[in-house]
C-alpha cells in the first residue's frame, strides 16, 4: 500500500481541568489513503470531533496533545511550531465545520473571505484570486458564481452556504478534508447533495476524507471505511460494508441494531442499554464493559488493544485467540 | 435607504418637538419673566407694556408657535444677564466645547479600543490586568476628582501644563479654535483626559468583551482552520465583529461628552457653552438654559441618525432588512 495521506498513531488529547486530567483521547490510530473516505461514528462525547481539531493543530487549551504521532503525507506535523503549522491549516488541510450559518463572517462578502484564504496560500495576485474563487464556487454547484460571489454569507441558503464552506476548505487543494458534521445542521434532501458533493470531489481530485458524524446512513453511503469511536478510543475500524452488515465489537453491533430498517418490521428498535460515561469516570479495562451484554472478568481490568480480525481492527477481548470465550459468542 | 434617513429625520423632528414643549414651559413655570427683566421698583403700568412688548399677553399656544418658530431661524431670545442674543452668546461658545469633545471622544477611543483588544487578546498578561484596574477607577472616580488631582499633579506639583482656560485661540471665521497653537493644545490635554476618562474605560471594557465573545465564535474556528494569520483575523475578522456595539456607546456617549462637559469645564473654567450654562443656572437665566436644552437635544438626535448610518455601513445584513422593512 502507497504512503497513506494521514496516518496518526497511539493519538492521546488529554484536558486539564481543576478535578483531574480528562483523557478525551486515549490512545487511537488509523491511516486515511488517497481518494479515501475514512467515517468516523459514535456518540456525543466519544472523541471524533477532538480527534479532528488534533489532526489540524486547534485544540485550545486546557486542552492538549499528550502524546502520539500525526503524519501528513509522511511528515510530522503534531509538533510543529505554530506558525508553520499555521501553513499546514488551508493549504494541506481543509476543514468544514458543522454549521454553515455560523461558519462565515456575517460582515465580508464572499468574494473577500475566498480571495483572503487564497491570497494567504498562494502568491496568485488579486484578480487571479478573484478568478479562481469564481472557478471554485462553479465546482462546489453554486449557479451563477460570477454573480453570487459578491453575495454575503447571510444572502445564501443553508445549503447553499454550506457549498461556499467547502469551497473556502478547497481553495489551495488540501491533500485532507475533515468535515466535521458536514450535514447535521440541514434539510435530509441538502444533505444528500452535501455529502455527493464531498464524494465527487474527493474522487475528483484525490483528496482524503475524514467524515466526521454520528449519522449512520450518511456513513454507509459515503464512507470506504469506518472507524466507531467508544469513549475516547476506537472500538472497532473496518471496510464500511462488512462493518455495517457484520459488526465485531458488542458497541458496533448495538449501534447497527439501532439502524432503523425498510426491509424487517421490528417494533422496536435495538437500544444499547445504559450511557457512555462521563470522561471524569471511565471504568477500568475496557470502557464498554458497565454496557456490554457479554463482559466477563478480563474485561473488568485489562484494557483490550485492537486486534486484526479478518478485515477489522476490533478492540475487545471476545476476540483475542487466548480468551476461551471467544467462540460463545461466534 | 433614503427612506430610512427620512422616516428617521421625522422622528428626530418629534423629539426635538417634545423637548421644545419642555423647554418653552421652563419660562412658564420658572417664575414670571418680566419679573427678570425690569428691577424691583418698576411701576405695573410699566411691567404691562414690557409684558405687551415682548408678547407675553397672547395666548399660550400662540407663544409657543411664536417660540417655536424662531428658534427654528436660530433665534433664542436675549440672555437676561448679558443683554445679548442667545444665539450669539452660544456660537461664539460652542468651539471650545466641541473641540474639547471632539479630543476627549479621540482620547477614549484611541486608548478605549487599544487597551480593550490587548486585554481581550491577552486577557492574563500583566498588562492586562493592569488595564482592567484603571478601568475600575475610570469608572469609579468622579469627574470633578480627576480634574482636581490632574491640576494638582501636572499644574501645581509639576507646573507643565496650565490648570484653567484655552490658552492662546485663533479665529477661523466665527470658528475660534485652540488647535493650532501649542498653548491652546496644551491647555486641552488635561480637560480632554478628565472629560474622556469615563468613556475610555467603557470603551475598553465593551471592547473586551466583545473580543472575548467573538473569538468564541464558529467563524473564527473556522478562519483559523483555514489558515488565515493571526493577525487577519484578530483585527480583520474579530476587531469588525466588536464595532457594532462600540459604535453605540461611542454614539451615545459623544452626546454625553458634549451635555456633561459642563463639569469639566467648571474645573478647568474652560469657556465653553458648559461653563456658561451654569452661569446661567446661578442666574436664573432662563433663555440660554431653553436654548442649551434644545442644542443638546439637537445634537443627540443627530448623533443618533448618524449612528443608525454606521451600523449599515459595518454590518451588511442591517442594509437588507432596512431595504425591505418587516
Amino acid at each position: 500500500m502507497a504512503q497513506p495521506v494521514l496516518s496518526v498513531r497511539d493519538l492521546r488529547v488529554e484536558f486539564v481541568t481543576r478535578r483531574g486530567i480528562l483523557k478525551a483521547i486515549d490512545g487511537i490510530s488509523f491511516d486515511i489513503a488517497k481518494g479515501e473516505v475514512l467515517g468516523v461514528v459514535g456518540e456525543s462525547g466519544a472523541g471524533k470531533s477532538v480527534t479532528g481539531s488534533a489532526v489540524i493543530g486547534l485544540i485550545d487549551p486546557p486542552g492538549r496533545i499528550a502524546g502520539g504521532e500525526v503524519l501528513l503525507s509522511g511528515m510530522r506535523i503534531d509538533n510543529l511550531p505554530p506558525e508553520e503549522m499555521r501553513r499546514v491549516r488551508g493549504k494541506r488541510i481543509g476543514m468544514i465545520f458543522q454549521d454553515p450559518l455560523t461558519s462565515l463572517n456575517p460582515l465580508y462578502r464572499v468574494s473577500e473571505q475566498l480571495v483572503e484564504t487564497i491570497r494567504t496560500h498562494t502568491n496568485l495576485s488579486a484578480s487571479a484570486a478573484r478568478k479562481r474563487a469564481i472557478d471554485l464556487l462553479a465546482e462546489v454547484g453554486i449557479p451563477a458564481p460570477e454573480r453570487r460571489i459578491d453575495s454575503y454569507p447571510h444572502e445564501f441558503s443553508g445549503g447553499m452556504r454550506q457549498r461556499v464552506v467547502i469551497a473556502l476548505a478547497l481553495c489551495a487543494e488540501p491533500e485532507l478534508i475533515i468535515a466535521d458534521e458536514p450535514t447535521t445542521a440541514l434539510d435530509v434532501s441538502v444533505q444528500a447533495q452535501i455529502i455527493s458533493l464531498l464524494k465527487r470531489l474527493g474522487r475528483e481530485h484525490g483528496t482524503a476524507i475524514m467524515l466526521v458524524t454520528h449519522d449512520m446512513g450518511v456513513i454507509a453511503e459515503t464512507a470506504d471505511r469506518v472507524a466507531v469511536m467508544y469513549a475516547g478510543r476506537i472500538a472497532e475500524i473496518g471496510p464500511v460494508r462488512d462493518v455495517v452488515q457484520n459488526p465485531l465489537h458488542p458497541y458496533a453491533k448495538g449501534l447497527m441494531g439501532a439502524i432503523p430498517s425498510l426491509e424487517s418490521d421490528t417494533d422496536r428498535l435495538v437500544q444499547i442499554p445504559g450511557s457512555m460515561p462521563r470522561l471524569s469516570a471511565i471504568p477500568p479495562g475496557c470502557p464498554f464493559n458497565p454496557r456490554c451484554p457479554y463482559v466477563f472478568d478480563r474485561c473488568r481490568v485489562e484494557r483490550p488493544e485492537p486486534i486484526q480480525h479478518s478485515e477489522h481492527r476490533v478492540a475487545c477481548h471476545l476476540y483475542d485467540e487466548s480468551s476461551a470465550r471467544s467462540e460463545a459468542v461466534a | 435607504m433614503f427612506a430610512f434617513v427620512i422616516r428617521r429625520a421625522l422622528q428626530a423632528i418629534g423629539v426635538l418637538l417634545a423637548v421644545g414643549i419642555i423647554s418653552f414651559a421652563m419660562f412658564r413655570f420658572a417664575g414670571d419673566p418680566v419679573n427678570q427683566i425690569v428691577s424691583l421698583d418698576t411701576p405695573a403700568a410699566e411691567r404691562e407694556q414690557v409684558r405687551r412688548s415682548l408678547g407675553l399677553d397672547d395666548p399660550v399656544p400662540v407663544q409657543f408657535a411664536r417660540y417655536l418658530s424662531s428658534a427654528v431661524r436660530g433665534e433664542f431670545g436675549v440672555s437676561y444677564q448679558f443683554r445679548q442674543p442667545v444665539s450669539d452668546l452660544l456660537a461664539e461658545r460652542m468651539p471650545a466645547t466641541l473641540e474639547l469633545a471632539f479630543c476627549a471622544t479621540l482620547f477614549a477611543i484611541g486608548f478605549g479600543v487599544l487597551m480593550g483588544v490587548y486585554s481581550g487578546l491577552k486577557r492574563d498578561s500583566f498588562l492586562a490586568k493592569v488595564f482592567q484596574t484603571i478601568s475600575l477607577i475610570g469608572i469609579s472616580l468622579p469627574t470633578f476628582l480627576i480634574g482636581i488631582l490632574l491640576i494638582y499633579l501636572f499644574s501645581v506639583i509639576l507646573g507643565w501644563l496650565p490648570s484653567f482656560g484655552r490658552g492662546d485661540t485663533v479665529r477661523l471665521g466665527w470658528w475660534s479654535t485652540g488647535l493650532l497653537t501649542t498653548s491652546g493644545l496644551k491647555a486641552l490635554i488635561m480637560p480632554s483626559i478628565t472629560l474622556g476618562l469615563f468613556q475610555m474605560t467603557l470603551i475598553m471594557r465593551i471592547v473586551r468583551a466583545e473580543m472575548l465573545e467573538v473569538l468564541r465564535t464558529d467563524y473564527i474556528k473556522f478562519a483559523r482552520a483555514r489558515g488565515l494569520t493571526t493577525r487577519a483575523i484578530h483585527f480583520g475578522h474579530a476587531l469588525k465583529n466588536t464595532l457594532v456595539p462600540v459604535i453605540t456607546i461611542v454614539g451615545l456617549q459623544f452626546g454625553s461628552v458634549i451635555a456633561f462637559a459642563i463639569i469639566t469645564e467648571t474645573v478647568f473654567q474652560w469657556p465653553g457653552m458648559g461653563l456658561l450654562f451654569v452661569q446661567a443656572v446661578q442666574n436664573v437665566d432662563i433663555p440660554i438654559m431653553a436654548a442649551y436644552l434644545m442644542l443638546v437635544a439637537l445634537i443627540f438626535v443627530l448623533i443618533n441618525l448618524a449612528v443608525d448610518i454606521l451600523y449599515t455601513i459595518v454590518d451588511p445584513r442591517l442594509r437588507t432588512s432596512i431595504r425591505q422593512p418587516a
